[in-house]
């Protein structure tokens, strides 16, 4: 039995639906990302679940039950909001025992668990400190163990990084997920950032406009994101199209084979495509003639950009090896397993 | 909040303001529009267009211009350093500039009285040194003592609202202007003063306000034929019992300011500009340059001197009776003045003031609170209207509401004249609009995610409530309740009308002595301002612990 189940979860604002028909199922101890741009529908979907807002039809089930009816205090999930929402009239602890004390926990144990949650989140100690004089990522962190104290069923965190800055959104994700994984926690983890997602998440849902637009494991979309959108959110840039047949895709840059197994019938017309950054490389027999346009060095790696007559410029990720310079000739070829059919 | 509990919420102060309020302010209109019962438009022309009325008035303007352009001239220099300038002891410099705004107008009068009065120390070392006869310097009774107060008065006005603005300017935007080839002063015409100007524009509206209504100051420092319109109500009330033609002066007065207020409302939504505001740590640096740092010196001497000298001279003046200093002005408090105009022991008044203080902490601390429940509670264009009618009695000056009281609840069917509740609930309906400026943001700035954040983690809505609201809404009240207390331990202008002569209140009492002759009554009036001075700024100082950084009230 799923830990949380949406089965045709619609919402709207004011004429406008927000959720158009969301069926998901979160299993037990499963981290499942909710990625996707800002107005997609993220927090509104966690909300629901919340019981913040009521979905405009659909059903909610927590543990296999329906929960229409159960008010929010009665639900017992966990929700981090954005920007935290500590109450700044309450101390550290004030905050992280508030969900054990409206639970009717006896005083010793809320103080045992505060300090064990605070000492989870690495800030043993912290109880007596006014939430208004922490950092941004001590907040984070309150936040959390105050999300933690009441061991809801299911964790939901709304853009937990959204307010923190670049160092600490490099190494907190890492830290959250061990939390998680520790704990054997069942999380809804609402980002706008596909790089936090993938690093967080045994799964990832894509959410667009109202609509799962994908779902998969991180790898899974990584190596083959299915739509246009999802590659693009991704960050692929090399999407072209091209018609199929013959057991090659005939784009801008010529035939290109595709494995059996990958290749399906000849389509009535242009098919959406994408080339991984993997799937180009420097060839002096390949078939592609080009004008290095562009040299940038990202660390790891080089990029090469690379003028093609008459198609859009391909990019080559170069690890060792000789290094073209701008303006000079080269021939590239495109690996067919690197190359991903999509829907629009 | 359910529509039914603010509604619920909503009855008490409306209530309040319709039976002490607009029931005042329409017997004054009908005894101006209709004097011996019979409607007569005719007489209200008639008083409105008299000479007299309009050398009143072009005084009373005249006096409030010269009073906001001078504020103006001594407070921006001031808000610029304290702006953008760190010094040693400047919260409590900063805490000491605003003593002034909130010290009671009597205290103001009586301060320049013993300033730049016959008794001021000046005069008492020329006596000495060459006898009774000797020339006396005065400055009470001109237009300078006047613009002085004025100036003392008010200057925290600007320090506070322009300074606190502008200390979360970027001061950057200058500096750019400066790289980009602007001298200091065009980078201040250009960059700066635009930004400013509607903060500028607030704090001249709030001074044109309080100086065109002032009447403590004009009626304690003013010679005869410097009446403002404020001081000339009270004169035809009091002195010539001409209760029609007051009344008329009374409508010219609460319209005029009516209309500056709607003025300054539009000007300032016209003049906004959207910006992205920085804390004001950021801003402020040391002064580096010789230069500035004499600049800084200079200002900061001049605020100092201006805001402390008065009161200094204040108190020295409650121990100087005669030759020497002594304890006979202190110590004969407790005695009933030997001439007629005070009719009780001078102490008597701290009584009387602690008490009406206290009874109108209740009633307008309550009323405030459940208005500012119902108003911060929900939004909407009814709430909103709500809010601004609350606010109507800002407008109105406090003689007007002396003498609303005084016409409208004198007589059948309501009659309070005598009794004791009557000056509390003046002091309530004066303090009612501060009490809800200083509740209602606090109530309605409280993140409703907090609430949710409650619900999420178990709490039912009433439990919710009790947890994240109650606290913050209690603190607020506590600041109201403060600000009320503070108010009618100062408030003059409503009780001079009220106030039986058997009961006065401090300011009252203060005003009442400073009429008697002799150096005795004199001295007595100082340590009873003195008393006044302290016990206004414990109240201050317990609301300012109390409200840490909340919105000010105004």
């Amino acid at each position: 039995m799923p830990a949380l189940e949406l089965r045709g979860v619609h919402a709207r604002y004011a004429e406008r639906e927000v959720l158009t028909g969301i069926d998901l199922a979160v299993e037990e101890g499963e981290v499942v990302a909710l990625l996707g741009p800002s107005g997609s529908g993220k927090t509104t979907l966690l909300r629901i679940v919340a019981g913040l807002e009521q979905p405009s039809a659909g059903s909610v089930l927590l543990d296999g039950r329906e929960v229409a009816g159960v008010p929010v205090h009665e639900r017992g999930v966990g929700l981090m909001f954005q920007d935290y929402a500590l109450f700044p009239h309450r101390d550290v602890a004030g905050n992280v025992g508030f969900g054990l004390r409206m639970a009717g926990r006896p005083a010793g144990e809320i103080r045992e668990r505060v300090a064990e949650v605070l000492a989870l989140v690495g800030l043993p100690g912290f109880e007596g400190r006014s939430v208004a004089r922490l950092s941004g990522g001590e907040q984070q962190r309150v936040a959390l163990a105050r999300a933690l104290a009441p061991r809801p069923r299911i964790l939901m965190l709304d853009e937990p990084m959204g307010s923190l800055d670049r160092a600490l959104r490099e190494r907190l994700p890492d830290e959250l997920a061990a939390i998680f994984r520790r704990l054997g926690l069942t999380v809804l983890y609402v980002t706008h950032d596909q790089d936090e997602a993938l690093r967080v998440a045994d799964r990832i849902v894509l959410l667009a406009g109202g609509r799962i637009e994908a779902d998969g494991s991180p790898e899974a979309l990584w190596s083959a994101p299915p739509t246009v959108f999802a590659a693009a959110f991704l960050g692929f840039r090399t999407i072209a199209h091209g018609e199929l047949g013959d057991g090659a895709i005939r784009g801008p840059w010529g035939p290109i084979p595709l494995p059996a197994a990958a290749a399906p019938a000849a389509s009535s017309g242009p098919v959406p495509f994408l080339l991984r950054p993997d799937a180009v490389r420097l060839d002096a027999a390949g078939p592609i003639a080009g004008t290095v346009s562009a040299r940038r060095f990202r660390g790891d790696h080089v990029l090469l950009v690379v003028a093609v007559a008459g198609a859009p410029d391909l990019e080559v990720e170069l690890r060792g090896g000789p290094l073209p310079a701008p303006g000079d000739p080269v021939r590239l070829a495109i690996d067919p397993a690197g190359v991903v059919l999509l829907r629009d | 909040m359910s529509r039914r509990a603010a509604l619920l919420l909503a009855l008490p102060p409306a209530l309040f303001l319709a039976v002490f309020f607009a029931f005042p302010v329409l017997s004054i209109v009908a005894l101006g529009v209709a004097p011996d019962g019979v409607p007569d438009p005719g007489a209200l022309v008639r008083t409105w267009t008299s000479s007299s009325t309009l050398r009143v008035v072009a005084w009373t303007i005249g006096l409030a211009l010269a009073a906001t352009t001078l504020t103006l001239l001594a407070g921006l220099p001031a808000a610029w350093v304290f702006a953008r300038f760190r010094f040693p002891g400047k919260r409590l410099l900063r805490a000491l500039l605003t003593v002034p705004f909130v010290l009671p107008s009597v205290v103001v009068g009586a301060a320049f009285l013993a300033l730049l009065g016959p008794r001021s120390p000046l005069n008492a070392l020329l006596t000495a040194i060459a006898g009774p006869d000797a020339p006396q310097v005065r400055l009470d009774g001109t237009t300078i003592a006047i613009l002085l107060a004025s100036v003392f008065y008010n200057v925290a006005v600007v320090l506070r609202l322009v300074g606190g603005f502008w200390a979360h300017l970027d001061p950057r935007a200058e500096e750019a202007a400066r790289v980009l080839g602007a001298s200091p002063w065009r980078a201040f015409r250009e960059v700066t003063w635009p930004l400013l100007r509607p903060a500028v524009l607030s704090a001249v509206s709030i001074v044109l306000l309080f100086t065109l209504t002032s009447f403590g100051i004009v009626l304690v420092l003013g010679g005869p034929g410097q009446a403002t319109l404020e001081v000339e109500i009270w004169r035809r009330t009091a002195l010539l019992l001409d209760l029609p033609a007051a009344a008329a002066l009374s409508i010219l007065q609460v319209g005029g300011v009516f209309l500056l207020l709607l003025a300054s409302a539009r000007a300032q939504e016209r003049l906004a500009v959207a910006q992205r505001l920085r804390p004001a740590a950021e801003t402020e640096r040391a002064p580096r340059t010789r230069r500035e740092r004499f600049v800084v010196g200079t200002v900061l001497a001049g605020l100092i001197a201006l805001v402390g000298l008065p009161l200094l001279i204040l108190v020295e003046r409650s121990f100087a009776v005669g030759a020497g200093y002594g304890l006979t002005a202190w110590t004969t408090l407790g005695s009933l003045p030997q001439r007629a105009g005070l009719f009780v022991p001078p102490a008597e008044a701290i009584g009387n003031s602690l008490l009406f203080a206290f009874a109108t902490l209740l009633v307008a601390g309550s009323l405030g609170l459940s208005a500012a429940l119902a108003i911060g509670s929900r939004r909407g264009w009814l709430p909103q209207t709500f809010d601004a009618l609350l606010m109507l009695p800002v407008g109105t000056s406090a003689v007007t509401v002396g003498f609303g009281f005084l016409v409208a609840l004198g007589e059948p069917p309501l009659d309070l004249r005598t009794s004791i509740l009557l000056i509390p609930l003046a002091h309530a309906l004066v303090a009612l609009p501060f009490v809800i400026r200083a509740t209602a943001p606090v109530i309605r700035s409280i993140d409703p995610r907090l609430r949710e954040a409650a619900a999420v983690l178990g709490a039912s809505p009433g439990r919710a409530w009790r947890e994240v609201d109650a606290p913050i809404v209690a603190r607020a009240a506590l600041v109201g309740a403060g600000f009320a207390f503070a108010i009618s331990l100062g408030e003059f202008g409503a009780t001079l009308f009220i106030a039986r002569p058997a009961t006065p209140t401090l300011p009252v009492a203060i005003y009442r002595l400073l009429g008697l002759p002799g150096p005795l009554p004199f001295a007595q009036a100082m340590a009873l301002a003195t008393i006044l001075l302290v016990l206004t700024a414990i109240s201050v100082l317990a609301i300012e612990r109390l409200r840490g950084s909340g919105p000010s009230p105004f």
